[in-house]
């Protein structure tokens, strides 16, 4: 199995890339633009797992670059995980700064649309292949602190679940991942409820054992589905008075 | 952030930030005030906190494996449980493990970390070639036997107290399986114990667990625990998800009753004598690490490791009159530990001494503190030391005499500007 992983220095990614090696023994593409982090990574997933592992430059919001990149690819993926993501903090700099809010879009949102559209005419025309995209429980529902981010999320979802729509046809698989907290870089500064917060692994397992049961949507870790049904069935009229 | 260490005392406000690369790292160091190393958490006392830390779990990448020396390189953030569960399968294991798995290479070297082979294999740093630090200005050196010797000799048992440790060299044993070979004795006093470590002595390991609320004729009643690596048996290891302890007890769960009762089973249904029995490595060495939290049996005020060592000549006599003491003033300890230490390797603040070492848990209560101080005087009295990365109390006096190279370690400190840029609750309170 060749796995392409979007964004691979992400945390999360890290973490999946290493249940792919672990479970599958796979063949893995890291693309990133910290070359420095990224080639670390080659080195380390290849001694802890012997498998294939290798690195390159590759940047989700240089959209022009996307279908180069993928031509470029000496193997094609069977599987490609999407993990960039760009989270900065809304009220003191997105709110501000539409530059920042340009970028969680592109990075969260038009940059995955553009790359995916490339990866899904590859696998439509293989008749095989899985998308797998990292999304998140804050695109369920806009909140006041949050809902630039969150936006660009339910702009991922939507686009998600229509390519879902026409790849299944074609036995091509898409997934929608929808974590809730989890401990990494991203999350550093914030002061996250220790029960609700999820290690990197233990998401990575939930996406593994997903991706083997052809799931179309996950909740990670699994409560997340019943806090964001309760979250969700807030009437609105309440639901914007209160200071989530 | 609320940071704290194994023994969940002190807990104290502070603030800390992870760093993947040595740029981050050196970016956090340039910012003003002093910080200190966090590993993973699994001292005891307050060795790693400061009002800054830096997290070194994400620094935490494998660099290089030779299948035919042993020798690994990697990332001081990594645990040692990930270098068992990669190069086990392979037939390579730990030259020198402590009895958890969960400590980061970088806490095991700055620890200078002992295990059940001391008296074979001496400390951690034994199986370290080299190192690189990080030093106050930024700058970053490798430390070997041949290279920087003076700073090795310092950051090994150092206590991050010379500055972060970024990579390292180990290495590691070769094993044909991944089972030991295990011996398990019941010893009726401490005369008795003393006799069975020596006899033990060829085995590469052994401790003892000890009944400290025993006096009088009874008093050292233990089980020696000894074993070697098996030639039979696979090598595949299954390091299973621990079973959480999920709250604090309340504490009234823990008094010399309920220790006493346990202390009572735990002795009795050990077999008085089996001789090498097969065992999995995994319970063999790291018998906690199956019960995750297992501090919080201890309560919300949380608990202290007392670990002494005294010289071997020392030992008999010292040891019968520490635990008379504790016996008497009935704070029992689950987990008490003797175990014979084989001689020091001179680095400046290594703990390991030619003798006996004792380690006991004890739950932190208002009596506890004057009465440790009682004994550390017996301590220093009889030659002996307290291991630092069990430390949350000792005093200044208490150091000195028990570290005779802290002078040579404060002036490395002072000259190097190590003083003002990395420093704990503990460097603070040791004045070193
Ligand atoms: C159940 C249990 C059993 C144990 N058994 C043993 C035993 O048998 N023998 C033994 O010797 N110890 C034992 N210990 C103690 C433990 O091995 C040490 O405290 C070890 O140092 C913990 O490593 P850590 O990664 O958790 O470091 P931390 O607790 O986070 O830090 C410990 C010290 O290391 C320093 N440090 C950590 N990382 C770095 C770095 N990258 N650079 C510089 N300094 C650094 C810190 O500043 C601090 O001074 C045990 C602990 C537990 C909880
Ligand atoms: N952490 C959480 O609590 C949480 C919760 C819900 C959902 N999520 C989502 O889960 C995914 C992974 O999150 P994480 O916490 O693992 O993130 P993270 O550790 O912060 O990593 C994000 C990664 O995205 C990469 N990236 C950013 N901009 C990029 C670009 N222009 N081109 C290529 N790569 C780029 C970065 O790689 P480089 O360093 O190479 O630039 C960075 O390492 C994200 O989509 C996030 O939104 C996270």
């Amino acid at each position: 199995m060749n796995l392409l992983v979007l964004g691979a220095n992400s945390d999360v990614a890290y973490a999946v890339a290493a249940a792919f090696a672990r479970h599958e023994k796979a063949s893995i593409l890291l693309a990133s633009r910290n070359m420095e982090l990224l080639e670390k990574k080659v080195q380390d997933l290849t001694i802890r797992y012997g498998v294939e592992v290798s690195c390159c430059y590759f940047d989700v919001t240089d959209f022009e670059s996307h279908a180069a990149f993928y031509e470029s690819l000496q193997k094609k993926p069977d599987v490609v995980v999407y993990s960039a993501g760009y989270m900065p903090e809304q009220q003191a700099d997105a709110q501000k700064n539409y530059k920042e809010a340009q970028k969680i879009f592109a990075i969260n949102f038009s940059g995955a649309a553009a790359m995916l559209e490339v990866v899904a005419g590859d696998f439509e025309k293989q008749g095989h292949g899985s998308i797998i995209g990292i999304s998140s429980v804050a695109g369920e529902r806009g909140r006041q602190s949050n809902y630039i981010y969150g936006s660009s999320k339910a702009a991922f979802n939507s686009y998600l679940s229509g390519m879902r729509n026409r790849l299944c046809k074609r036995g091509v698989h898409v997934m929608t991942v929808l974590p809730g907290f989890i401990h990494t870089k991203m999350t550093e500064s914030l002061e996250l409820p220790e029960l609700l917060t999820a290690q990197p692994q233990e998401v990575a397992e939930d996406i593994y054992r997903a991706f083997r049961k052809k799931k179309n949507i996950i909740y990670t870790k699994w409560f997340w589905r019943w806090i964001m049904l309760v979250i969700k069935s807030i009437p609105e009229a309440v639901f914007k008075r209160m200071g989530l | 952030m609320e940071l704290t260490s194994w023994g969940r005392y002190p807990r104290i406000k502070a603030s800390g930030k992870h760093f993947e690369t040595r740029e981050q790292l050196k970016r956090q160091m340039d910012q003003d005030g002093d910080l200190i190393a966090y590993g993973m958490g699994r001292s005891y006392g307050d060795s790693a906190l400061n009002q800054r830390v830096v997290f070194s779990s994400r620094f935490n990448k494998i660099m290089n494996f030779n299948p035919e020396t042993g020798l690994v390189a990697c990332e001081s953030g990594v645990s040692l449980q990930e270098l068992i569960s990669v190069f086990l399968p392979q037939g390579w294991f730990l030259s020198v493990t402590p009895g958890t798995r969960l400590i980061s290479v970088g806490g095991a070297i700055a620890s200078d970390v002992h295990g059940k082979n001391h008296h074979v294999a001496g400390c951690f740093s034994t199986s370290v070639d080299s190192f690189e630090l990080m030093l106050p200005g930024g700058e970053v050196v490798l430390c070997s036997r041949e290279e920087n010797e003076r700073l090795f000799r310092a950051t090994c048992g150092g206590m991050g107290l010379t500055g972060i440790i970024l990579t390292a060299v180990i290495r590691l044993q070769k094993v044909k399986s991944a089972f030991i070979r295990e011996t398990v004795k019941q010893c009726r006093n401490l005369e008795e114990i003393f006799h069975c470590f020596e006899q033990y002595q060829k085995l590469p390991y052994s401790v003892a667990w000890i009944d400290c609320l025993e006096s009088g004729e009874k008093v050292g009643r233990s089980v020696l625990m000894a074993g070697e690596h098996a030639d039979t048996g696979s090598l595949d290891i299954k390091l299973n998800r621990p079973v959480s302890v999920p709250f604090d007890f309340p504490g009234f769960c823990l008094n010399r009753y309920s220790v006493k009762l346990f202390n009572r089973l735990y002795y009795h249904t050990r077999s008085t004598f089996v001789e090498n029995r097969l065992v999995p490595l995994d319970p063999f060495f790291y018998p906690l690490d199956s019960i995750g939290h297992w501090n919080r049996i201890y309560g919300k005020g949380g608990f202290t490791q007392y670990q002494l060592v005294l010289p071997k000549t020392a030992s008999y006599e010292g040891l019968k009159l520490i635990l008379d003491r504790i016996a008497k003033q009935g704070l029992g300890s689950f987990l008490a530990v003797l175990k014979l230490c084989g001689p020091g390797n001179g680095n400046d603040l290594s703990f390991p001494i030619e003798g006996y070492s004792l380690a006991l848990d004890l739950k932190i209560e208002k009596k506890l503190f004057p009465f440790l101080n009682e004994l550390d005087r017996i301590v220093i009295d009889f030659g002996g030391r307290l291991y630092l990365t069990k430390d949350v109390r000792m005093s200044k006096d208490v150091f000195r005499k028990g570290y005779p190279l802290w002078e040579t370690f404060a002036e490395l400190r002072e000259t190097m500007g190590m003083k003002e840029k990395f420093n704990s609750l503990q460097s603070r309170r040791l004045e070193v």
